[in-house]
This record gives C-alpha cells, sequence and structure tokens, in this order.
C-alpha cells in the first residue's frame, strides 16, 4: 500500500517547513525565477541554482544577517499575500515600491531606480513617441506594475488599451507580430525586450520613475530595519553598485537616488518613518473595490460574451463530432475519437498557450478569437461525448419505426432522435456551461481580462483577496445560479416521459 | 393478383439462419397470420419484408418492388418500400418526444410533402376511426398499451400502404381490447389492404385470419386456412 509513506512525506514536507519558518540561521526570499534575467533566473549550469542581481542582494542580507540564503519561488503577482502569510522572509524580484504596499507590507528602502520606457517597433519609431500618440492602440504591460497603473490613466486620457501580460517576455514578442502596437515597461526588461527583437526600439520620452524594493511582512518591521541598514551600508561601500555593474545594470541615476536615500532615510512614499501600517486598509479596501466595480462588471460582461460564444462552438463542434461517431465510416470516426481523446488528454491551459502563442509564427489570432476557439474545441469534445452517449441513449426501436415510415438517416436525426437526445443532453450541458463559465478565467493566461484577471489586479491593487475574491464570487454566482436554475426546468419541462 | 411474393427466403443473423425457404404470397384483402412460438422467425420474416433486415437468400416482391440478396434498401428504393409496406411493432416504438397525433402527421407531412394543416386533419380522423381521437393531444408515455398500439397502427396507415404488417398485435393488450382489434383489423381487411401478422395469438387468428402460415425454427411447417377473398 502506498498511502503511509506518501502521508509520512506530506507530513514530513509540513513540519520541515513549519520548522523552516521558525529558522533563524534561513534567510528565505521569495522572488518568481520566470522574471528572468537580470533579476533571476535557473542557473544554466545548475537550473536547481537560481541566479540575478536579486540573488545577488539576497546574498548581500543574509551575510549581513549571519543567515543562509534559501530561494522560495513565488508567482510574480502572489508575491505580496505570500509574504505576508509567512511564506518567505523578504520578497526580492524586481517588486515596485507604491502607497498601497507601503501601507500594507513592511518596506525596504529602494536600492535601484528605474525609468518607464517605451517599445515600439523600429517602422513605427517616428509616429509612436509617446502615450499620447498611441489613441485607439493596444499597449501592452505586465499587470500589478506602475506601469499598468500609467496605461490605466493613458486610457482615460489618450483612449489607448491596455493589455495585460502575465509575464514580461511575451509583451514584446506581440509586439513584434504586430499583436499590440507598443510596450511600456521599465528600462531594466524594456532593454531585454530589444535585445531578443532586433525590430523593436525603445523610445526615450520620459514616462514615469520608479524604485525596486524588498517587501517584508508587517510584523516583520524590526528585520525590515536591519535589513534597511544593511543596503544602506551596501549604497555607503559600493557593493551595491557592483552588483549593478555586474549585471550591467549600473548607470547614473543609481549614485542620486543612494545619495537620497542615505540623506533622508525615508525615500519614497511612506518609508519607515511613514504612518502606522494596515490601520487604514479596511476603508482602502472597500473604496478601491467600489472605484474598480465598473471595471468588473465589464469583466464580468466579457466573461458572460466569451462563455457564451465558446458555448456555441463547443455545441455546434460537440454535435459534428457526435453524429461523426455515430453515422460515419471507420475513418472518419477514429479520426474524431483521436481528437477527442487528444482535447481531452492535455490541459485547457497548454491548448489557449498553444493557439496563442505557439501558433505565432503560422497564424496570429487575436487575443478572444483565440480563447474563443481554445474555451469552444476544448468544451467541444467533451460535449461530442455527451451528445454521442445521448444519440445512442434513444431507444433504436424508435429509429426502425422511422425507417418503415420512409425517413431518411437525415429526418430520423432531425425529427426523431436529435430532438430526444438533445432533451437526453440537456442537463450535463448546462453543467458544462457553468463549468466553463469558470474556467474562462485561464483564458486571462493569454492577455484577456475577464472577471477573475480584473479582481486579481484589484485584488494586487489593494493588497488582499478578501473583498475582491467576494464580489468576484457573488458575480459569477449572479451569472451561474440562473443557468442552473434554467437548467432545472427545462428538465422539468422537456424531460418527463422521455424514456417511456 | 398478389400484393406480397416472398420467394425461399432466408434471413441470417450472426452467420446462422434465423427464416430459410420460406415462401408464401399475400393478395390484397387477405389477413395471413404467421404463427409459431418464440424464435420461430416469425418476426425475422416481417422485419425482412420492412427492409430492416438484409436479404441472404430468395426475394421479396411487394407491387413490383423486388428485394434480393444484398444490402439494406436505401434512398429511393427504400421511399417506395415504403410507399408499399407499413409494420406496426410489438412494442410501439411510438416517437416518445411527440403527442400521439403528431407521431401521426410527422411522415406524410416530412416524407410525403403533405400539407401540415391537411395531414393533421387525416391523422385526427385516423385516431378517431380507431377509437383514440380523445388521446391526441397525450404523449407516448401516458398512453396505455391498447391505445399506444391504436396510435402505432394510426401512424402505419397514414401513409396509406396497401401492406401492412403487425409483428404480435395482440402482445399487449386484455382480451376485450383484443376482440377490439381483431374488429379493426378485419375492417382494414375488408377495405382492400393486405395484412400480414406475426402473432402466436390463437383466438385472434381463428377470429380474423385469412390463411396461417406454421413456422418452426425458421422453416414453414405447414400452411392452412380457406381461400383468399375473391375465389
Amino acid at each position: 500500500m502506498r498511502t503511509p509513506p506518501l502521508l509520512a512525506v506530506i507530513v514530513c514536507g509540513v513540519l520541515t517547513a513549519a520548522v523552516a519558518a521558525q529558522d533563524t540561521t534561513v534567510l528565505r526570499f521569495g522572488g518568481d525565477a520566470e522574471g528572468g534575467a537580470p533579476f533571476m533566473e535557473a542557473d544554466p549550469n545548475d537550473p536547481s541554482r537560481v541566479v540575478g542581481f536579486e540573488v545577488d542582494i539576497a546574498a548581500l542580507l543574509a551575510a549581513g544577517l549571519g543567515r543562509t540564503p534559501r530561494f522560495v519561488q513565488v508567482g510574480f503577482s502572489s508575491l505580496d499575500p505570500a509574504v505576508a502569510r509567512g511564506d518567505f522572509d523578504i520578497g526580492l524580484s524586481g517588486i515596485e515600491d507604491n502607497a498601497g504596499r507601503r501601507a500594507r507590507l513592511a518596506v525596504t528602502v529602494p536600492y535601484y531606480e528605474f525609468r518607464e520606457v517605451l517599445t515600439v517597433r523600429r517602422a513605427d519609431a517616428g509616429r509612436f513617441r509617446s502615450l499620447a500618440d498611441l489613441r485607439g492602440r493596444r499597449v501592452a504591460t505586465l499587470g500589478a506594475t506602475l506601469a499598468a497603473e500609467i496605461l490605466e490613466r493613458a486610457r482615460q486620457e489618450h483612449g489607448i488599451e491596455p493589455v495585460i501580460y502575465e509575464d514580461d517576455v511575451h509583451p514584446y514578442t506581440d509586439l513584434a507580430v504586430s499583436r499590440v502596437d507598443a510596450v511600456l515597461l521599465d528600462a531594466v526588461l524594456a532593454e531585454r525586450g530589444v535585445r531578443r527583437n532586433p525590430a523593436l526600439a525603445n523610445q526615450s520620452t520620459d514616462i514615469g520613475i520608479g524604485h525596486y524594493v524588498g517587501i517584508l511582512a508587517a510584523r516583520d518591521a524590526t528585520l525590515r530595519d536591519r535589513v534597511d541598514a544593511l543596503l544602506r551600508d551596501a549604497m555607503r561601500n559600493g557593493r551595491l553598485q557592483a552588483i549593478f555593474t555586474q549585471w550591467g545594470m549600473w548607470n547614473e541615476d543609481q549614485p542620486r537616488l543612494y545619495a537620497r536615500v542615505l540623506a533622508e532615510e525615508s525615500a519614497g512614499p511612506g518609508g519607515p518613518d511613514g504612518p502606522p501600517l494596515q490601520t487604514a486598509e479596511p476603508e482602502a479596501a472597500s473604496a478601491a473595490t467600489v472605484r474598480y466595480l465598473p471595471a468588473l462588471f465589464r469583466a464580468a460582461l466579457i466573461t458572460l460574451a466569451l462563455s457564451c460564444v465558446s458555448m456555441a462552438l463547443a455545441v455546434m463542434s460537440g454535435m459534428l463530432i457526435a453524429i461523426g461517431r455515430v453515422y460515419g465510416g471507420g475513418l472518419l470516426r477514429g479520426a474524431l475519437t483521436a481528437w477527442v481523446e487528444l482535447v481531452r488528454g492535455t490541459p485547457l491551459l497548454l491548448q489557449l498557450f498553444v493557439l496563442y502563442f505557439g501558433l505565432e509564427a503560422f497564424v496570429q489570432l487575436p487575443a478572444l478569437a483565440a480563447a474563443v476557439l481554445g474555451l469552444g474545441l476544448n468544451y467541444g469534445a467533451y460535449e461530442s461525448e455527451i451528445y454521442r452517449g445521448a444519440l445512442q441513449a434513444v431507444p433504436p426501436g424508435q429509429l426502425e419505426a422511422a425507417r418503415t415510415l420512409g425517413f431518411t438517416n437525415w429526418q430520423a436525426l432531425r425529427l426523431v432522435r436529435g430532438p430526444q437526445a438533445f432533451k437526453f443532453a440537456l442537463a450535463p450541458m448546462t453543467n458544462d456551461f457553468v463549468a466553463l463559465l469558470k474556467d474562462s478565467s485561464l483564458v486571462s493566461m493569454i492577455t484577456v481580462v475577464e472577471l477573475t484577471k480584473q479582481t486579481q489586479i484589484l485584488a494586487a491593487n489593494i493588497g488582499s483577496w478578501f473583498l475582491p475574491g467576494l464580489v468576484c464570487a457573488a458575480m459569477y454566482l449572479a451569472m451561474s445560479l440562473p443557468l442552473s436554475r434554467l437548467a432545472r426546468r427545462l428538465e422539468r419541462r422537456w424531460g418527463a416521459g422521455i424514456h417511456a | 393478383m398478389s400484393a406480397l411474393t416472398v420467394r425461399d427466403l432466408r434471413v441470417e443473423r450472426g452467420g446462422r439462419a434465423v427464416v430459410q425457404r420460406v415462401s408464401f404470397e399475400a393478395r390484397p384483402g387477405e389477413l395471413l397470420a404467421l404463427m409459431g412460438a418464440s424464435g420461430s422467425g416469425k418476426t425475422s420474416v416481417l422485419r425482412a419484408i420492412a427492409g430492416l433486415e438484409p436479404v441472404a437468400a430468395g426475394s421479396i416482391d411487394t407491387g413490383g418492388l423486388r428485394l434480393g440478396p444484398g444490402p439494406l434498401p436505401r434512398g429511393a428504393a427504400l421511399r417506395s418500400l415504403h410507399e408499399r409496406v407499413g409494420m406496426v411493432f410489438q412494442f410501439h416504438n411510438l416517437f416518445a418526444h411527440l403527442t400521439a397525433v403528431h407521431n401521426v402527421w410527422l411522415a406524410p407531412v416530412h416524407v410525403r410533402g403533405d400539407a401540415r394543416d391537411a395531414a393533421e386533419r387525416t391523422a385526427r380522423r385516423l385516431l378517431d376511426e380507431l377509437g383514440v381521437g380523445a388521446r391526441a393531444g397525450a404523449r407516448p408515455h401516458e398512453l396505455s398499451g391498447g391505445e399506444a398500439q391504436r396510435v402505432a397502427i394510426a401512424r402505419a396507415l397514414a401513409m396509406d400502404p396497401p401492406v401492412l404488417l403487425l409483428d404480435e398485435p395482440t402482445a399487449s393488450l386484455d382480451p376485450e381490447r383484443r376482440a377490439e382489434l381483431a374488429r379493426t383489423v378485419r375492417t382494414l381487411v375488408s377495405g382492400g389492404r393486405t395484412v400480414v401478422a406475426a402473432t402466436h395469438d390463437a383466438d385472434f387468428v381463428r377470429g380474423c385470419a385469412d390463411r396461417v402460415l406454421l413456422l418452426e425454427e425458421g422453416l414453414v411447417a405447414s400452411e392452412s386456412g380457406r381461400a383468399g377473398p375473391g375465389e
């Protein structure tokens, strides 16, 4: 039996984690290695290790604290709640300083200053110089960043259309293939984006300035103060300069930042001597949620529309597949069975990635089209199984009766078999629609901002999932409950006596 | 002239003959009963005539349309077969999602292209004649066995086939209903229709069959009965 060893492993893992959480000989630093160089990435020579300037800073801090650094991988958008929960001691991952973070977390002094940089295709370098030139255009960025906030403001001021990505690589590849018309991200990412895509160019327009900081849980203010002291030392003794020089990031902005930090002891909004932490949070959260309500409603509409169109595609493709598998010849049946198994046997998320990013070289599907196609074809495979079962559930005697009355196969399907199969399929179909409504949140991975993604943006901004989660859940329920009720009613009305 | 001629019919299932060397004729205005124990092959004979089982050997001739060995009839052949032959199944096989009257007018409208209004009027008249006019709006699961039987007969008659096949027509009926059905079938026959009924109900056969073909293990064991009408 395999359960006891597995259980033992889990228990050991939990215990180890609990011990590590209290272990003051280790400095657990959280980051997202998917962020890549120069921040942090898997060491090409030893993928079990991470390298990058954030890793070097963590080592510097750990040494100063007399601890051993240990890396904890956390998705970029989950860093704030993860550090608040105590998953690691300090977050170092190109994390931007902002008022929201300072209100919720213990934030270190800024250790790097960056400029927001607008990247465009070389061919457009003459006409797209600033955000104002991009009215009506799609401008990509990474979610929950200063750049995303700037773009949100530019939506109102200049009528641009922000496109939110989950990572900082695809904005540039999508810019190169004209899916978007510009990218706004910090200079570090912009330099890397242009290095990898020679068809792109960075504009020198001033758009905004931000800072990287380390984040700790609010209760760890004492540790934060020790980290601040270590960072200031490293600014004075040139060790930070050495790290950034090594990673090719040192520039004339940094000495000015360091001079300010060392002079003021409280650079940036709030700062260590700022107002007491967390007191303003409940009101800020509710106010921010109210402010986001229109965006949440818009996102809910996108979720609903996307789900309806995808379901229509799923129903149509499912019907065709089912009819092909019930009526078709051996070859067609084999091909359709293989298709259904392929689609059901691989993750929807993978299918979405392949459709949107994987096929980029051949066909550049717009994000919404890729989303509809991915969801529709994926659910179509599941629907086809429901319809096939439903078609086969219609008693064969009725089909023989139809034959003896002179109906063709097509007429028998349309007039006798199909309508009854539809009624058998109705309840599972409605279940699938509700499931699709919820699975549609996956399309946020290919830049579609639907309800869950919009909630995630809100939660990242206010640093709490509680209120946004409640509002989001209420919106999903408001969409799915009527569907479930409708299904039950239709089932009662149409289901009666169909098996007689 | 015969309405239906079966010659040396062989029907196989799973490579095994379930009907072999069966020959008979049925004339207009004649009720031929196929009798025999369960598994004697009588239902298979009806199914072959209705184009539901392939003919392995021999032939079936209905009003000039000939079915021989080969695949089941399709397309135009199937359609012209069912202008000549209608079938009422033992378990009725009514379309479960439609009302009784809708079951009856569906084929005239979609197969023959009749106008919906006219087809529905005819359907109601047929249901009235068969004594189930009051049940026109009922769904199959709301009908008793006898009612469903008569709706199924009406559905077959709506296409006005010269040959009507009945599979175990009395199986789901109580004695009173059996007598009623016998009268109904006699009325159809006296109107000139050919009826072939597979049954093991001796009373029904005595009451209305013109001739009886007794099948045993797929073969004709005996043929008996009075001469057909018109002779």
